[in-house]
Parts: structure tokens; C-alpha cells; sequence
């Protein structure tokens, strides 16, 4: 699986089916990423788990820290991981000692390992790497498009007027599948500056 | 199961569009307000921070205008769009979020005339210094870099000389610099020449030109590639550094690849203020949905007044990529292969004054400072828009006093051929 493009249907059927997300490295700081990420998350309607050893007693959105994964007291389907990519590895171990194993993991933008990654995947995981849910589901509604930006999409359906914590439909015509060659272009310039450091 | 691509003429059309959620209207609303209401006071302060999706007010984003942005987004390929109030304020909003006082960028020197006075003389003003290379010689942009450069500026097709830059070339001297390659597409437009396959990491227009395409609206707008790593070295603070004013937030780490058109928004609009308004953007659009047709007439019809006036006794020299024989017809084959243009130079052999004379004759040609018109038309840019510069300037940008400039617009090639028949007699 090429892990530098995706298909748009493999994030839409990612999105469409998780229900429940554990996100490590949550931050209670209102203007982290992970923080941006976890309350749109939320008002879209996934049950949201924050998972953040520093912040254990304390809430997000009315969601308590748990430690780890190990301390989530219900099944889980997706753990996105809002660490380093070095911390990928360990985090994806304790996922799969899980039970009921998560169906996906998600690394955040900036974030790839490709060895967790392989690991996730030889369990029978999903994997997305380097993108971040927030975006790909406001660009796949086309609720991302206020900002100019190319949700990729086209649909000549009228869609409902959005209110607050509705699920939006991802069911839209994908243009390009994200396979773009400037989607190319910037993995390879980044393997360039890797292999060239 | 891979996603199919729809083709160009179809994005032109249905990109960004969508039916009025509220009303059901099918073609986009001109939402012709200045603001919008928030649901409360969490919705409007989450908004303020970057934390959600939606509107505040038209000087940051306006739905019609966001339209526009994702469909010339999408034509172009880039990740996102932001649309500004003229071709220059794209380019001024663009390059403030790259350059800081002292900072360099190199451009071609073949520029839109416009161009040329922006960077010697405001650009100077801010700090912001331009060095100039020579598009047809790329070994002057390797000469040209520096460890200040931040850019790279060419033009696809170069007004007015109507020359194809060899933009591959270009980026990988960009690339070698680490810095980004900036394309003004306006000429081509992406029906034609699309930059950023090319190489490009920003794509900069004049709507006012092809895009709108009927003479009718000042436009600009900006495509962020999604291609470059802003945050590989310190060059780029402002993408890779907490914004005080957005509560420390890391604008490449928040946004990914669409980061850039973030950074000309969230600051640029914001601070610069050249935004379009949403009844120009409505305008774009009507006239983007037809671009595919109107760009392939432009270039049929100008390669056939062209191929006419190289056979003319009075015609010293007619300068179209489109032509066999001309120096740049190989670029145009590779790039721009569906034609090259609406845009073209000759030379009278009479000169200036022949040159004056054919302009004052024309009867259906108007004569104007614009381009990219339904209608043809003529001017002598060595007098217009090209006056300020000096007269070095004025040739290394193929403006040549003895030139005369032809946009040529949508009418039958027959009726353009007999008005320029008529007046080189006259
Ligand atoms: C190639 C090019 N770029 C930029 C501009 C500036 O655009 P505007 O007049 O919309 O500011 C023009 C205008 O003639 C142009 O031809």
C-alpha cells in the first residue's frame, strides 16, 4: 500500500465507519493542533477518548485523560496518534495487545513510521500516515472549502444546511483521489532532504 | 477501486459549486455581505483562532469568492486558492509572506510591465529586493542565487511577448536553492499551460485577464502547490513559526500543504486588505465555465491572424510561439500544446510611425491597456504599458518602441483579418 497518496474512498470509508477514536498526545492548550482536532472531531459526532499521561484528572470537552491506551474502558476503533513519529512505534505495540484490536491507526501530519506502520498492517490494520482526520473530513464534506481549499470533490446535490454536531456526508465525487503529482512531488522532496541529511 | 478523474471542462464548471444549502439555488449566490453571524460566542471565538470552518468577514473569505478559489484551485491542481483584489495584489499578498526586509527574490526580466515597476520600485520601498535573469538564459537564475534569495518569479507565457519560459528548467534551479518557484499563469491559464505539473509551488493570476475573460472585472488570485516544505530551514518564518497573533499557532505544522494559502489569508488579506469582492468573484466564475472554449478560440484565431500577417508585405517581423520557425515554437509544443495564446508582438516595416498609424486605423480591434478580452485588441506598449521603464528595460521585456501588441479576442478570424487588411492599407 502506498502510504505518500491515498485514495480518497480508503479515507471516506476510514471516516464513515470509526466511531470511536482514541487520540494520543491530546493537549488541553486551545491553540495546539491536536486540541483544533479533537473538538471538531467531536462536535462531528465520533466518540472522542483524549489519552495523555500529564493530564490524567482533568477533562477535554467533558471527556476525561485516560493514561494509555491499556486504561480506555471501551472498544476503540481508531487510535490517532498526535506524538512524534518515533513514539509511533511503542504506541502502535500497545495497540495491538488491545482486545478488541482498533481497526485503524492514523498518524497526524508530520508524523510517519514506516516500521509501525508495516507492523499495524501485518495485524490486519488500516493505516493512514501524515494526514491529519480534521482536514480530511472537513475537505471530503466540502466544509473545508470556506477556506479556498480543494476539497477534491464535486457533487451537484443539495447538501443540508450544517448545524452544530451533525455528521456530514462524505459521499461526494472525488476528483483526483489525492494521487495528485504535486502530492508526489512533496514526498519526494522531503525523501531528497532525508536522504541528503 | 481508484477515484476517476473528471476532466478539465467538467471542473470548470462544477469545482467549489455545490446547490445553495439554504435556498437550492444551482448557479453560485453573489453573497453580497460584508459579515456573518456566529452561532455564539464559542463559535465566533474558535473561528477567530483558526480552530473552525466558516465564515467571518468578506475582507478574510466571503462563500461566492470561496467558489472561485477551490474552482481555480482545482483547475491548476494546487491544494487551495485565495483570491485577491487584483493580479498584483496577488502578487504583493503572495510575496510579503515569503520576504522580509533585506530578503531577495529573482524574477525574469519579461514581465508584464506592471510587474516590472511593482518589484523595482514598491518592492524596493518594503526592503524587498528583486534581481533580475534572463528566461531564455537559465544559467543567469543559478548566477542570480544568493543565501537571501526567497524566490523565484517567471511568467508561463510572458506579456507581451507571448515567450514560454522553459518552467521545468526554472524549478529545478528553484529546487536546487530551496526555495520557492512562483508562476504567473495569467497568459496561459490553466486550460492551456498548468504550472504547477511543471514544477511550480505557487501559482499566482490576473483574473482580469482569460479567467474572467470578457473585460468586465479586476481580479487576482494565488494557488498554493502544496508542494513545498516550509519548514525545512529558518527561511520561511512566518510558516514555520508560532504566529503571536493567532495564540502561537505553527501555521505549516496546523495546515499541511495548503499552509501557504493559510499564511495569505489568515495574514495577508487580513493585514494587506486586497480582497475581491464577491460580486467580481461571481463574474470569474460565470466566465470560467466557458474558459476551455474561449481559451481554444483565442489561440485558433491567433494563429490564424498571425500565420496571415507573416505573409504581409508590410510586416517586418510577427513574433507567436504558435509559428514554426519561431524561437520558442519547441518550448510552446512542450508545454502549451494546445496552442500558444491569445497574445502576440510584430513589428511594421515602417516603424514606429506605421506602428501609430495601423492602431489609429483599426476598426474593430480596440486599442487598451488589458488582454485576454472577447474582444481583439491592440496596443503599442512602448507608449502604454511599458512607458515608465527604460528603454533597455523596454527591449529586454519585448517591448521594442517599433512593436505593436495584439490580444486576440472570440470574433470570426475573417472580420479580424480584414480590419487589420484595411487599416496596414490605409
Ligand atoms: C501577466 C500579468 N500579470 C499580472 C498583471 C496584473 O494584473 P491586474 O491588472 O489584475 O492587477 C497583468 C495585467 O496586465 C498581467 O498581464
Amino acid at each position: 500500500m502506498n502510504h505518500d497518496t491515498y485514495d480518497d474512498n480508503y479515507i471516506r470509508s476510514i471516516l464513515n465507519n470509526v466511531k470511536t477514536i482514541a487520540m494520543v498526545g491530546a493537549s488541553p492548550v486551545n491553540v495546539r493542533p491536536s486540541y483544533f482536532a479533537f473538538k471538531y472531531l467531536a462536535q462531528r459526532g465520533y466518540d472522542m477518548i483524549p489519552v495523555n499521561p500529564g493530564q490524567v484528572g482533568k477533562n477535554l470537552m467533558g471527556k476525561p485523560f485516560v493514561a494509555s491506551l491499556a486504561d480506555i474502558d471501551r472498544p476503540i476503533d481508531m487510535v490517532d496518534i498526535f506524538r512524534n513519529s518515533n513514539a509511533a512505534l511503542p504506541l502502535v505495540k500497545d495497540a495491538l495487545t488491545l482486545n478488541p484490536l482498533p481497526k485503524v491507526i492514523w498518524m497526524q501530519l508530520g508524523v510517519r513510521n514506516d516500521e509501525a506502520c508495516a507492523l499495524a498492517e501485518a495485524a490486519g490494520l488500516q493505516v493512514v500516515m501524515n494526514r491529519c482526520p480534521k482536514i480530511e473530513y472537513g475537505r471530503l464534506s466540502s466544509e473545508i472549502s470556506w477556506m479556498g481549499v480543494n476539497s477534491r470533490t464535486l457533487s451537484s446535490k443539495r447538501a443540508p444546511v450544517p448545524t452544530q454536531g451533525m455528521r456530514l456526508s462524505l459521499n461526494r465525487v472525488s476528483v483526483s483521489g489525492g494521487g495528485t503529482n504535486a502530492a508526489d512531488r512533496a514526498a519526494q522532496i522531503k525523501d531528497d532532504k532525508n536522504n541528503n541529511a | 477501486m481508484t477515484d476517476r478523474l473528471p476532466g478539465f471542462a467538467t471542473l470548470a464548471i462544477h469545482a467549489g459549486a455545490q446547490p445553495d444549502p439554504t435556498t437550492g439555488a444551482r448557479n453560485t449566490p453573489i453573497y453580497q455581505t460584508t459579515s456573518f453571524v456566529f452561532n455564539d460566542a464559542d463559535h465566533a471565538a474558535s473561528l477567530f483562532g483558526l480552530q473552525s470552518f466558516g465564515n467571518i468577514y468578506t475582507r478574510l473569505g466571503n462563500p461566492t469568492t470561496a467558489v472561485l478559489e477551490e474552482r481555480v484551485a482545482a483547475l491548476e491542481g494546487g491544494t487551495a486558492a485565495v483570491a485577491t483584489a487584483s493580479g498584483h495584489a496577488a502578487q504583493v499578498t503572495a510575496l510579503q509572506q515569503l520576504l522580509r526586509p533585506g530578503d531577495e527574490f529573482i524574477a525574469a526580466r519579461k514581465l508584464y510591465g506592471g510587474s516590472i515597476n511593482q518589484f523595482s520600485h514598491a518592492f524596493k520601498s518594503f526592503g524587498w529586493n528583486v534581481v533580475w535573469a534572463d528566461p531564455d538564459d537559465i544559467s543567469t537564475f543559478e548566477r542570480a542565487v544568493t543565501p537571501r534569495t526567497r524566490a523565484i518569479f517567471i511568467e508561463s507565457l510572458a506579456n507581451p511577448s507571448g515567450s514560454v519560459t522553459d518552467i521545468e528548467a526554472i524549478s529545478a534551479v528553484a529546487r536546487k536553492a530551496g526555495v520557492p518557484l512562483i508562476v504567473d499563469n495569467t497568459l496561459a491559464s490553466p486550460y492551456l499551460i498548468r504550472p504547477i505539473d511543471h514544477g511550480a509551488d505557487i501559482v499566482l493570476h490576473s483574473l482580469t485577464k482569460f479567467l474572467g475573460g470578457h473585460g468586465n472585472s479586476i481580479g487576482g488570485i494565488i494557488v498554493d502547490a502544496g508542494t513545498f516544505d516550509w519548514s525545512r530551514d529558518n527561511k520561511y518564518p512566518i510558516l514555520s513559526e508560532p504566529r503571536p497573533e493567532y495564540h502561537g499557532i505553527k501555521l505549516q505544522e496546523t495546515f499541511g500543504n495548503f499552509a501557504f494559502a493559510i499564511a495569505c489569508r489568515v495574514l495577508g488579506l487580513r493585514d494587506l486588505g486586497a480582497a475581491l469582492s464577491p460580486f467580481n468573484a461571481f463574474l470569474f466564475l460565470t466566465g470560467i465555465e466557458t474558459l476551455p472554449l474561449r481559451m481554444q478560440r483565442h489561440c485558433d484565431n491567433a494563429k490564424a491572424v498571425a500565420e496571415w500577417l507573416s505573409a504581409h508585405p508590410a510586416v517586418n517581423e510577427v513574433n507567436y510561439a504558435g509559428l514554426t520557425g519561431n524561437r520558442y515554437n519547441n518550448l510552446a509544443r512542450k508545454y502549451s500544446p494546445k496552442g500558444a495564446g491569445a497574445l502576440f508582438t510584430f513589428t511594421l516595416k515602417g516603424g514606429y510611425d506605421a506602428g501609430v498609424s495601423l492602431v489609429s486605423n483599426l476598426k474593430l480591434f480596440s486599442h487598451l491597456a488589458n488582454i485576454g478580452d472577447t474582444r481583439s485588441l491592440v496596443i503599442h506598449p512602448a507608449s502604454t504599458t511599458h512607458s515608465q521603464l527604460t528603454d533597455e528595460q523596454k527591449i529586454q521585456a519585448g517591448a521594442g518602441p517599433d512593436l505593436v501588441r495584439l490580444s486576440i479576442g472570440l470574433e470570426d478570424k475573417e472580420d479580424l483579418i480584414a480590419d487589420l487588411d484595411q487599416a496596414l492599407q490605409a
